[in-house]
């Protein structure tokens, strides 16, 4: 297993290997498209930009001296008469996992030249995605019935509102932008574009498949600020 | 490796570490629904999280088959990050008493 890219039989690997790597002449990055070198680079960007949201949210919490809303009770939803917590944020969980795994798969098909297939998961990972924006619209939209508001809400601390709006409207932001990706990418792969290698429209790029992988790196990265939204924002 | 492009690994470890990411997530919920308290709480919710982003960058992310040089381009500095957590959750233990002794007066 783990048969990659060009594999250079000379390259070093370890932590001899990262130096040389590092001291190298041009790039530092070996054995990855500089596309994906790239997206790493715009992810590590955002990475930064949650970070100093959720830390935000952590000082705002600690010193907040009136007491925090239990989000357990706060998202809770009535199901047939029975009050189950956290209900639709643990669906809206199992759905953004879904699409990381049928986006992985779409990598995988493409990489097999599998052209419906990719196009296919990329579609189903769309739709996931924007069912999920679909809910957190839900959620924002019973909040807001519930009087919440960025400068106070009815169950205690006022940064709660502040807070909530937005780490969830950044973080669902970034899905619609995904959503709107997926889409792009699947209309690409499934008229053979990347197959032809046909020059994009806005960049051109020479289609390739490694552009598939490169998007899930994005959208890989929509479920993983989400795993630390979820627990950080609804568990803690 | 057909054409020399890309990263390729077995169906089964996608679907593996899909289905992990399920049970962890089913975990953590259950943390919320069963009413643990405290640090057995706080533990049990940074585990939970912590693999599942594990398992998302390495093997989803396909970070575990890249090259040291860039696993630690990613990797270490959101580690620094976690100085800066350190260090607001001092400084909001010290905002929160001084408001509290302000409040008092």
């Amino acid at each position: 297993m783990a048969k990659s890219t060009l594999r250079d039989p000379f390259l070093e690997p370890g932590l001899r290997g990262m130096v040389g790597d590092l001291a190298s002449d041009q790039r530092a990055f070996k054995e990855v498209p500089w596309s994906k070198a790239m997206m790493w680079g715009f992810l590590l960007s955002d990475i930064f930009i949650f970070a100093c949201f959720l830390v935000g949210y952590m000082a705002a919490r600690i010193t907040a001296t009136a007491p925090w809303p239990n989000a357990s009770e706060v998202f809770a939803l009535e199901v047939g008469g029975h009050h189950v917590p956290l209900l639709l944020i643990a669906i809206m969980t199992f759905i953004l996992i879904s699409s990381s795994g049928t986006m992985a798969l779409a990598v995988k098909c493409g990489y097999e030249r599998r052209r419906l297939a990719t196009g296919g998961l990329l579609i189903l990972t769309a739709l996931l995605g924007a069912s999920f924006v679909g809910m957190q619209a839900f959620e924002w939209t019973k909040l807001i019935h519930e009087g919440v508001r960025p400068w106070g809400n009815p169950w205690g601390a006022e940064q709660f509102g502040a807070t909530f709006f937005l780490i969830t409207g950044f973080h669902g932001t970034h899905v619609s932008f995904g959503v709107l990706f997926l889409v792009i990418m699947a209309v690409k792969v499934m008229r053979g574009s990347l197959e032809a290698q046909r020059p994009g429209f806005l960049t051109g790029r020479r289609g390739r498949y490694e552009m598939v992988e490169t998007l899930g790196l994005y959208w890989h990265f929509v479920d993983l600020v989400w795993v630390f939204i979820f627990a950080f924002f609804y568990l803690w | 490796m057909a054409k020399g492009e890309g990263q390729q690994h077995p169906l089964s470890t996608y679907l593996w570490v899909w289905f992990m990411l399920f049970v962890l997530s089913v975990l953590s919920y259950l943390v919320d629904v069963t009413g643990f308290e405290g640090y057995l709480k706080w533990f049990l919710i940074t585990l939970f999280m912590l693999l599942k982003a594990g398992l998302i960058m390495a093997v989803f992310m396909h970070l575990v088959w890249e090259r040291l040089a860039l696993i630690c381009a990613v990797l270490v500095p959101p580690g620094v990050l976690l100085f800066l957590m350190l260090l607001m959750a001092i400084e909001g233990q010290h905002v929160l008493s001084n408001r509290l002794a302000g409040f008092l007066q």
